[in-house]
């Protein structure tokens, strides 16, 4: 129980639990301090000296993120010192940084130009130190863009990759006025331990980390009448495009999210939740063979606990940092790469088109897609089975280039063949999401029966903690399915590579009592994704993904396996789950890489 | 109440023979914590590494700290301009350092002792290592539980900062922390911490050794004992000498300037330069209503002679914190940047004259708002050196 | 020695916790007199600390080089002190003498030539450091009796 005791802001008295620091208590009389260096998701830095305030009897100013309250301060947030300061350190972060702003990826939604906005910093007496300095841009990468000329070395980036994601591809080096944010021996970005999960981009204030982007080709194959451009939308998506478009939080966009890419000029507007519905059937297959092999046969190589394989951002850490547990991640690909391949494949053929003139387009919530879509060995079809991947944030800028009017769009459906979804698939954006649907469909097919769970929610698995575990029991199985009869089914599931790292470490320990687990990159699972748009924060992403279950409710099938374009696509293409074709175009392989 | 200041005094309590520490440490140990705390807080002495801070308080709040995991850290990272009185210390009289070390141990409750080493001195660490062993085999004898370690810094004058200094021993970039919370509540490793400078351990040893009061006579008032000062540039008598606190600059330079004295910079890059017509009304020593201006000073004094450039002086302290600054908050690292390429820009006509006072509003606001005392010190030196030398930065 | 076994020996003295990095680092630059990429992902590996946090940590300080620097690395110092009482003759005695300039490596790769700030031996300027070793109230003269007798030592 902390103690309570009393300040004054601008001479405002308020109440505050002890401990609680300046910038918070100001919330309390509705006065926001600006930050540059302050994210709710990551520790407190104090290095960027935005949030200074004044305390009347001293001299110097103090870091409002970073003070705790005492009993009886007396706290201004405007005084003239105050502003003359902040002015200041605006002032010193503009001349230091490349202010071409019209001409930067960030226009309009960097924090930095909101503060200069704000102030109205409109001379710049200070020498444009900018001018004089090497600055590095690595675009190597797929998946990101770092632009040194953008930073402003507040280190949100490193507290990210460190804290939230156990990564550390990103560190502070060298000190005084060289110092920088850069990766092991400055290398690229593409060539360190970076998973391209984008948590970093999701939280830098300016342009200095963004997506690569892709928006300028997709227009060039949209508006080429030779090529036929198939776009599939991943679940995560259609929950926080909305965000982009004045709407509040945690509202469903689906319907006008689909008019809008046939507005753009998609041909083919499909579903990456389809695709999901397919790994499920493949994945769910492929675990009870593990099991099979385990349990009945005793294999003693079986590779178990099996791991989800449709984060590409978790996929490349298990490369670099467990490499020698790759044999336990499920060899399915992603829904995206599924999709992609059979876009080329099937929906060529069963729509008549030459393959070589499909150009496959996916609006994703991650940039680690980039990333995935570029592996090569992602080529089942014949040709790269995903050419383009646009992150949520790309799809808002191209609406709006297109001038689309969002909010006044009529709700449309997807289209045919690869567009028809289950809320198991839906759900997939939420972390837990693929172990819950994973289980409405292994169940079924092992006792028969719907999983015993209300409404089909299985609750255990759902929520935000790191780690989770459940255990379902399996009783009253088929004939086939006898020998799991008794058997406790161990289910994990971890969002956030650090999480990702306290489940493997078990697995290394030989403690993991696990038999599946379900990895998702990012916090919050693909709701929280690197290409969702910014801001992010524990809050938004429960509104979001509590947007994802309501999808889920509102959909009328609800299990992966009864999807009937999935049940058509086993008929008349694949033929069966771990089938040949399935084999070719449906899984994958992975590698090794080093740890730096 | 005005106090006269004091003539020059010489003294001799630091370098004094360190042979009886034995006996020093024996009988400290064996006197109640309470009683040797109150003698440190009566004797008024001060933090002696520039910053200040009351020592018998400093180890009163650490020894009140909760927790049984507590260190003492000995700042051997002297790295301010013109300061090497610690590095003498530490060759002449070790024992006094590692005994006042054991002595606060003692006090708080800490069983761990580390010396945090500049590189620089490197030389200096098999024979400070062979003085810790000979302690450490004493230490066993009269069956006391401290261990005393060298860590070695690697080049980097951020590192003397106190929240700095852990980072560094905790294997990491030395970037000062926010404060609160101070060391004596969290420190290394997050534990409660005394963190003193060399010169104000040997400076405990004294006052455990002749009582409070022998200290207390010395000095002015807010500035009780003697200070060892460094004294270089140009002056016939440059060295290491052991002086009352409270005299004026006028005193100083009549005894150590080579007749010519233009400014003394008072307190190295991070203090301040004190030109000559104001010498008489400058006193040396820490805050308070005294006559005229009083100056802390981690010790260091150099003379200026009138052949010398203030510019090229300001020049100096500012590419030297330009690189020295760790880096990680905007005014100290973008600051330094803008002074030095002010001055620079001035100078050579690129920038008009009135720029310097753009300038000096900024050296302000990197005095109110920087997170540590390097970047909220620079506005000192800055501030100094142009106002009173203004025609120097400009022609 | 070998690099992995000298780390790993390093590793074994001084610990693998985050806190032993500095020391190893240390140890790692005494040795080979710089920091190379591959003794800093031993190193990583070693500690099983993530590569650039090692890199980051090692780029702070300035006595952990990041060029191959020369057997013995001569530090000039150039804060005031020192500048003011003659440094540019000692440099330029150093230059002239060894025919490299600052931030260069002789190529026998005997000696490399570096600035650096206070020393701590402003009553003896000019000063500077030839690895450890301390040399102080230099003259050009004072320079090139110093710089033979390294120049005779076995590199």
């Amino acid at each position: 129980m902390s103690d309570t005791i009393h300040i004054t802001i601008n001479g405002i008295p308020v109440e505050v639990n002890e401990n609680t620091v300046i910038l918070d208590a100001a919330k309390k009389v509705n006065v926001v301090i600006p930050t540059l260096c302050y994210h709710p998701d990551i520790c407190v830095a104090g290095n960027c000296r935005v949030c200074m305030v004044e305390i009347s009897g001293q001299k110097r100013l103090t870091a409002a993120c970073a003070t705790p309250c005492e009993e009886g301060m007396d706290i201004l947030t405007n005084s003239l010192k105050v502003r003359n300061c902040r002015k200041h350190i605006i002032e010193l972060l503009l001349s230091e940084h490349n202010s071409d702003c019209t001409k930067c990826y960030k226009n309009g939604k960097c924090e930095l130009q909101k503060l200069a906005s704000d102030y109205k910093i409109m001379t710049q007496d200070f020498i444009e130190l900018y001018r004089e300095k090497k600055y590095t841009l690595d675009n190597f990468s797929p998946s990101i863009v770092k632009d040194d000329s953008k930073c402003i070395r507040c280190q949100r980036c490193v507290r990210t990759c460190e804290e939230l994601q156990g990564v550390n591809a990103l560190s502070v080096a060298y000190k005084g006025h060289e110092m920088k944010i850069s990766t092991f021996y400055e290398k690229s970005m593409n060539d360190v331990v970076c998973t391209n999960c984008g948590q970093c981009v999701n939280h830098c204030p300016t342009g200095a980390l963004v997506e690569k982007n892709y928006i300028e080709e997709v227009w060039g194959a949209i508006s080429d009448p030779e090529l036929h451009v198939v776009v599939q939308t991943a679940p995560a998506v259609r929950v926080g495009l909305g965000e982009e478009m004045g709407y509040p939080v945690g509202n469903r966009v689906t319907g006008k999210m689909v008019c809008a890419l046939k507005r753009l000029g998609f041909d083919a507007v499909l579903d990456t939740d389809f695709a999901a519905d397919l790994t499920i059937v493949e994945e769910g297959t492929e675990l009870l063979e593990r099991l099979r092999k385990a349990i009945v046969d005793k294999d003693p190589h079986v590779a178990l606990p099996m791991a989800t394989s449709c984060s590409p951002g978790w996929i490349k850490y298990i490369e670099h940092m467990y490499p020698e547990y790759l044999k336990n991640l499920s060899t399915c690909k992603s829904p995206q790469q599924m999709f992609g391949a059979l876009v080329k494949t099937y929906y060529a053929k069963a729509r008549n088109i030459d393959p070589k003139n499909i150009v496959s387009v996916s609006i994703m919530p991650c940039t680690a897609k980039k990333f995935e879509a570029a592996r090569p060995e992602m080529h089942g079809s014949g040709y790269r089975d995903v050419d383009y991947v646009l992150t949520t944030r790309e799809l808002a800028i191209m609406i709006k280039q297109a001038g689309i009017d969002f909010v006044q769009l009529e709700e449309m459906d997807f289209d045919r063949l690869m567009g028809e979804s289950t809320g198991a698939g839906v759900i997939f954006g939420a972390t837990g999401g693929v172990m819950e649907a994973a289980l409405r469909t292994v169940y079924e097919i092992v006792t028969g029966r719907e999983i015993p769970f209300k409404n089909l929610v299985v609750q255990p698995i759902r929520g935000m903690e790191g780690v989770r575990m459940t255990t379902i029991k399996i009783e009253n199985t088929l004939e086939e399915w006898k020998f799991l009869e008794g058997v406790e089914l161990k289910c994990a599931v971890a969002h956030g590579l650090t999480n990702a790292k306290k489940a493997m470490d078990l697995v290394k320990a030989g403690t993991a009592d696990f038999h599946f687990l379900e990895v998702m990159a990012c916090p919050g699972g693909c709701i929280g994704g690197g290409g969702q748009p910014i801001p992010t924060n524990a809050e938004i992403r429960k509104k979001r993904v509590a947007a994802i279950y309501a999808e889920d409710l509102g959909k009328p099938i609800r299990k992966s396996h009864e999807n009937p374009e999935v049940i058509k696509i086993y008929n008349d293409f694949l033929g069966k789950p771990l089938g040949e074709l399935s084999h070719k175009l449906l899984h994958t392989t992975y590698q090794t890489r080093e740890r730096t | 109440m005005i106090e006269q200041h004091l003539l020059l005094k010489r003294v001799d309590f630091i370098f004094v023979h360190d042979t009886d520490w034995e006996k020093i440490l024996q009988k400290s140990i064996h006197r109640p914590k309470q009683e040797l705390i109150n003698e440190l807080i009566s004797s008024e002495l001060k933090g002696r590494g520039g910053a200040g801070f009351p020592t018998g308080l400093k180890w009163k709040l650490t020894s009140e700290a909760n927790g049984s995991e507590k260190y003492v850290i000995c700042n051997a990272d002297e790295g301010e301009p013109g300061t090497f009185k610690d590095r003498e210390i530490l060759t002449r009289v070790p024992y006094k350092v590692l005994t006042a070390m054991a002595i606060c141990g003692f006090i708080i409750g800490s069983n761990n002792g580390i010396i945090y080493l500049r590189g620089e001195y490197k030389y200096l660490e098999n024979p400070l290592n062979e003085v810790i062993n000979e302690f450490s085999y004493f230490c066993k004898k009269i069956n006391l539980d401290f261990t005393i370690k060298i860590f070695m810094g690697s080049g980097a004058y951020i590192c003397g900062e106190e929240t700095a200094m852990f980072e560094s021993l905790e294997g990491k970039r030395g970037e000062p922390r926010n404060k609160p919370p101070f060391p004596s509540v969290s420190g290394f490793r997050n534990k409660p911490t005394v963190i003193n400078n060399v010169e104000t351990l040997a400076h405990t040893y004294t006052i455990f050794k002749y009582g409070a009061k022998k200290f207390y006579d010395l000095g002015v008032q807010y500035s009780r004992g003697s200070k060892v000062f460094s004294i270089s540039g140009d002056t016939p008598k440059p060295g290491i000498y052991e002086l009352e606190l409270g005299m004026s600059l006028q005193d100083f330079v009549d005894e150590f300037g080579d007749g010519d004295t233009k400014a003394v910079q008072v307190g190295g890059a991070s203090g301040f330069l004190v030109p000559r017509k104001k010498f008489k009304e400058t006193v040396i020593g820490y805050q308070g209503k005294l006559v005229g201006i009083s100056l802390p000073t981690g010790g260091s004094m150099m003379l200026f002679n009138s052949s010398r450039s203030m510019y090229n002086l300001l020049d100096n302290y500012l590419e030297f914190f330009r690189e020295e600054s760790c880096g990680q908050c905007t005014p100290c690292r973008i600051g330094c940047q803008q002074l030095l390429a002010g001055i620079k820009a001035v100078k050579k006509g690129e920038r008009p004259a009135p720029y310097l006072e753009k300038l000096l509003k900024l050296s302000e606001t990197m005095q109110y708002t920087a997170k540590c005392g390097l970047g909220q010190s620079v506005a000192n030196s800055f501030a100094s050196i142009v106002e009173n030398f203004r025609e120097e930065m400009i022609y | 020695m070998e690099l992995h076994k000298r780390i790993v020996e390093l590793a074994d003295l001084h610990g693998r916790t985050r806190e032993s990095l500095l020391p190893i680092l240390q140890g790692v630059v005494e040795c080979e007199n710089y920091l190379s990429k591959r003794s800093m992902t031993e190193i990583s590996k070693e500690l099983d600390l993530p590569a650039a946090e090692v890199y980051g940590t090692a780029t702070f300080y300035s006595f952990l080089e990041f060029r191959k620097m020369g057997k013995f690395t001569i530090r000039v110092c150039k804060t005031i002190s020192c500048s003011m009482k003659g440094k540019n003759q000692i440099l330029l005695a150093i230059e002239d003498m060894l025919k490299i300039e600052i931030g260069q490596s002789t190529p026998d790769g005997r000696f490399s030539l570096v600035e650096t700030n206070c020393l701590g031996w402003c009553h003896k300027a000019p000063a500077m450091v030839i690895n450890h070793e301390v040399f102080t109230e230099l003259t050009p003269e004072k320079v090139r009796e110093i710089l033979g007798v390294y120049l005779k030592k076995e590199i």
